[in-house]
């Protein structure tokens, strides 16, 4: 609360306007985002450089000869000075360019374009099932735990919840594939067809995230459930369901957003690794196969497109918390 | 920290690591051959008895291959970890070294570092350093640093506003040194603790890299790469996967259990309890205390007997009786621990589990329990607590937090409840109030809210207003609008009034009567005209605290001698005896009730001796003394 006390004080003198505080949110918000993108796009362009010895050399293999290695070096644009590439590079990127793969000589972007329409559908699917399975199940069980009450309950779902949340999501996918595909049969190993091939890596993506986001919710919602203003609704003798949703939930939401919105960016890293089990067309399964080739400009094109990403979760779960939660608009300002 | 590591978690960790440590040292002096014959007839086996998780594509034993790899994958993820300590410290105490420039700058950059997963940067570093074990250990370790370094600036910068960090600069101590002397060792525990649920962590990711087939490359393994290997025979023998895999999970778990003891024991100190210790004494239950005039006059709002409250052995609230009539002004006061709030929540039947509340209340002349008076108590009862910086919901407008209650009890539509929110914001003087209803409580000042708050009573018609130390955490100058508000609310509405303070002053100016509580109890009863007649010696010494115009600034203040017995104490006879000037052998036996005998006209006292003698230090009995001594 000290914090509020500290806003009282330091709102009307910086900002007359309740208004005011948004342009400079957006300010901030913005600048952050804009420096954050030019070092994505600064680090993926100097990824080839700092590649040790020759990076054409390295890609094509020993056996090519001067000649094609010297016309793939012009073909990538590293034979000019590293200013102008450095141009091009940026240039490129606000036409849609993202260069030529060197192993497929297909442009990346089109390569791109047909597997990151799997990739996003992984994790936002993933994401959506993380945050619904997970808050209901954090409040439901904080409201059944809260002051000591149930202390059985308490301990299976810490118990559980901690062990889902240490096995890494690959190793959830394994699991699941030997249980759900190898011995029962019930789903496919690997591939994309339809929606029961979807079942299995969204839930290997979102298991560990959901206990991870449980166990917030339930701590912020007891918490929640121990402040003044839940007493002062209970003063108002509202309904059981109403205070513990329609007061408590909400401010305890606000923090487990948070974290989802950070999880939300580790999830989209992790379709890499559940792309690989799952053999899942993706961007995840794209970019093992370019690094492994050493195929720089493919995997300059993913790392773009995952950090791109990452940057804008980032940025839109800031906005959507500054709107839920006007303090936080303040509190950074 | 050996207590530490006697809790279940800590067995827990000890035990895991044990086992890691026991793979890493013998089983590749006592599995290595094993895991190295290469058998051509046996090639892809199932699991058997000879081979527990089957053979590999060479006919290589996996059961010694996942205990061998033990070794490889510890050697690494360490490696890995080691890396990004180094890299996370020169960052993180770089600002140390070169000022605050540089701090600002590293802040920035490791802010913006942060933002990006760490598989995504260990796969952009692998991309560099190419695929491989050492290109995978720089890889991981990079990718790791800027969390390490965010910890790291985060906990330097704690230290380095610490006096003596700053004393050794202001006496001219190099930087230097000063990292060296001060920062590293004061931040060397939390370090260790990160370091070691950071390397579980690191482990974790060293596997997905070697599992995607960037980290260990043959002939050498570890266990991402066993698992790597053993996906692609998932449907003949799916442990050739599992069981490198659950290897991982379990040496994770090692790392990560172990920092979590080693956290639990460097802050051992802070031994909280279930429940923050209200106060009042003793575990007795309450025999009946006060013997009321049963003729309670039927215009009585609130009808108090025997309240208690207990949390477990502890009862903060001893058997407590009052009455209030209707638009009567009733103050408690008492020090913090009397049991005043809790007397207060009690009547209002906000008392929760496992907080137990016995004896009788009794508003408007029906016996309370929550559940059947909720509609009463929501409309006829109205509450004002101490904080109004926190009573309010901060993700919801003002406006919408008083109508809610008019959509509950008064079948008030939303439009119709929003209306007479912002009326009753009017009413409690809210300048503007149509504007300010469609606010957060954050755009409200503290005395603003708090009006608020009172509105937000007026919603129904309140009989009984319960506020519980209303002003206390206002300006000197916002607490007498809100009590004078209070005081007009009771004009106009006819409602009582239960004032509960700690100050003597503000409840003697506002109240028609008093109720001084002690450990639990009533002690005395009067009317606030009558303050000079109170006849305990308790309350005299509460009134004798409080400075006024008369006071004599040249003497010291005057202090009620002894504390308050702990709410889980026995207590024989008076609680105050132990204290008191006056106390005699009676009082220390037999518990006084409350009477009218020797109280002021119109009151009644809990006491073996009352009187109005002065209670000067010499009148203090030499028992007495000796008791407090002793205490």
């Amino acid at each position: 609360m000290a914090e509020v006390v500290l806003v009282q004080g330091a709102a009307p003198a910086r900002t007359p306007r309740v208004a005011g505080r948004w342009p400079r949110f957006i300010l901030r918000r913005g600048a952050r985002l804009v420096v954050s993108l030019w070092v994505l796009v600064t680090a993926a362009f100097l990824m080839i450089h700092l590649v040790p010895g020759d990076p054409v050399r390295a890609a094509l293999g020993l056996t090519a000869s001067p000649e094609t290695v010297a016309a793939t070096r012009a073909a990538l644009g590293l034979d000019e000075p590293l200013l102008t590439q450095y141009w091009d590079h940026i240039r490129g990127l606000f036409t849609g360019d993202l260069g030529v793969s060197i192993t497929t000589r297909l442009p990346v972007a089109a390569t791109l374009g047909a597997r990151l329409a799997a990739t996003a559908t992984l994790a936002v699917a993933a994401f959506a099932v993380a945050v619904v399975v997970a808050i209901p199940i954090g409040a439901a069980v904080a409201v059944a735990t809260r002051r000591g009450r149930r202390r059985h309950l308490e301990a299976a779902f810490a118990g559980t919840s901690v062990v889902i949340a240490a096995i890494p999501d690959f190793l959830i996918g394994v699991l699941l594939v030997a249980v759900f595909s190898v011995a029962l049969h019930w789903l496919p190993v690997a591939g994309m067809a339809g929606v029961s091939s979807l079942i299995l890596p969204v839930a290997a993506l979102a298991a560990g995230p959901a206990a991870v986001l449980a166990r917030i919710t339930r701590v912020e919602m007891l918490s929640v459930l121990e402040a003044d203003f839940v007493r002062t609704a209970r003063a108002k003798r509202l309904s059981a369901v109403r205070i513990n949703l329609g007061h408590a939930l909400p401010n305890a939401v606000t923090a487990t957003l948070t974290l989802a919105g950070l999880l939300l960016g580790s999830m989209v890293a992790g379709t890499v690794l559940v792309e690989n089990v799952f053999a899942w067309p993706g961007l995840g399964s794209q970019i093992v196969g370019a690094i492994a080739a050493k195929d720089y400009p493919l995997v300059q094109g993913v790392v773009l497109v995952y950090g791109l990403g990452v940057l804008l979760i980032n940025t839109l779960v800031d906005c959507v918390l500054a709107v839920l939660d006007p303090r936080s608009t303040i509190a950074e300002a | 920290m050996r207590q530490a590591f006697r809790t279940p978690l800590g067995r827990a960790a000890a035990t895991l690591l044990g086992l890691v440590a026991l793979g890493v040292l013998f089983a590749p002096l006592i599995w290595g051959a094993a895991a190295e014959a290469v058998d051509t007839d046996d090639i892809l086996a199932k699991p058997s008895s000879a081979h527990l998780l089957g053979t590999d594509s060479l006919g290589r034993d996996l059961f010694a291959r996942t205990l061998v790899a033990t070794r490889l994958t510890v050697a690494l993820a360490l490696g890995a970890t080691g890396v990004a300590v180094a890299l996370g410290l020169v960052l993180g105490t770089a600002p140390v070294l070169l000022g605050r420039h540089v701090r600002r700058l590293a802040a920035a950059f490791v802010n913006i570092a942060v933002a990006f997963p760490g598989l995504l940067l260990a796969l952009f570093f692998a991309t560099i350093f190419g695929v491989g074990a050492k290109g995978a250990v720089f890889a991981i370790g990079l990718a790791g640093a800027p969390t390490m370094a965010r910890l790291i600036l985060t906990l330097v910068a704690g230290v380095e506003a610490r006096d003596f960090v700053v004393a050794a600069r202001i006496a001219g101590l190099g930087r230097v040194r000063v990292l060296l002397r001060h920062v590293l060792p004061n931040i060397a525990e939390p370090l260790i603790v990160q370091t070691t649920i950071g390397a579980g962590n690191v482990l974790l990711s060293f596997a997905g890299l070697s599992f995607l087939g960037l980290g260990v490359q043959p002939p050498g393994y570890d266990w991402g790469r066993l698992m790597n290997e053993g996906l692609n025979r998932i449907y003949i023998n799916p442990l050739a996967a599992l069981a490198p895999g659950i290897a991982v999970v379990v040496a994770g778990l090692a790392f990560n259990l172990t920092g979590e003891t080693l956290a639990a024991a460097l802050r051992v100190s802070t031994g909280l309890g279930a429940f923050p210790a209200h106060d009042p004494d003793s575990v007795a239950p309450s025999s009946s205390s006060a013997t009321l005039d049963d003729a309670t006059g039927p215009d009585a709002v609130l009808r108090v007997r025997d309240l208690t409250v207990a949390f477990g052995a502890a009862q903060p609230v001893k058997g407590v009786s009052f009455e209030v009539a209707a638009g009567e002004a009733v103050g408690i006061v008492g020090e913090s621990g009397a049991g005043k709030s809790l007397t207060g929540l009690a009547i209002a039947q906000l008392v929760e589990p496992p907080g137990q509340v016995g004896g009788e209340v009794v508003f408007l002349g029906g016996e309370l329990s929550l559940g059947a008076h909720r509609k009463l108590l929501g409309t006829s009862m109205a509450l004002v607590f101490q904080d109004p910086m926190s009573a309010f919901n901060p993700a919801r407008r003002m406006g919408e937090q008083l109508a809610e209650l008019g959509r509950a009890h008064l079948t008030l539509g939303r439009r119709a409840a929003f209306a007479r929110a912002v009326d009753r914001l009017e009413a409690v003087r809210i300048p503007d109030a149509a504007r300010r209803a469609k606010q957060h409580p954050h755009q409200f000042s503290g005395g603003m809210r708090q009006r608020a708050m009172i509105g937000l009573g007026l919603m129904g018609t309140p009989a009984l207003m319960i506020a519980d130390e209303p002003t206390t955490a206002l300006d000197v100058t916002v607490q007498r609008q809100v009590l004078d508000l209070i005081d007009e609310v009771r004009r106009d509405h006819g409602a009582a009034l239960v004032l509960i303070s700690h100050d003597v002053s503000v409840v003697a100016e506002r109240c028609s009567r008093l109720l001084v509580m002690y450990a639990g109890r009533v002690v005395e009863e009067l009317p606030a005209g009558r303050l000079g007649r109170a006849a305990h010696p308790y309350t005299r010494l509460l009134l004798a605290a409080v400075p006024n115009l008369e006071t004599d600034l040249d003497r010291p203040l005057a202090v009620i001698p002894g504390r308050q017995p702990a709410p889980t104490e026995t207590i024989v006879g008076c609680a105050f005896a132990r204290w008191c000037p006056r106390a005699g052998e009676r009082c220390r036996q037999e518990r006084p009730e409350l009477s009218a005998v020797g109280a002021a006209v119109g009151g009644r006292v809990a006491c073996w001796r009352p009187g109005q003698d002065p209670l000067e230090p010499a009148s203090v009995g030499a028992d007495g003394a000796d008791e407090a001594a002793a205490a």
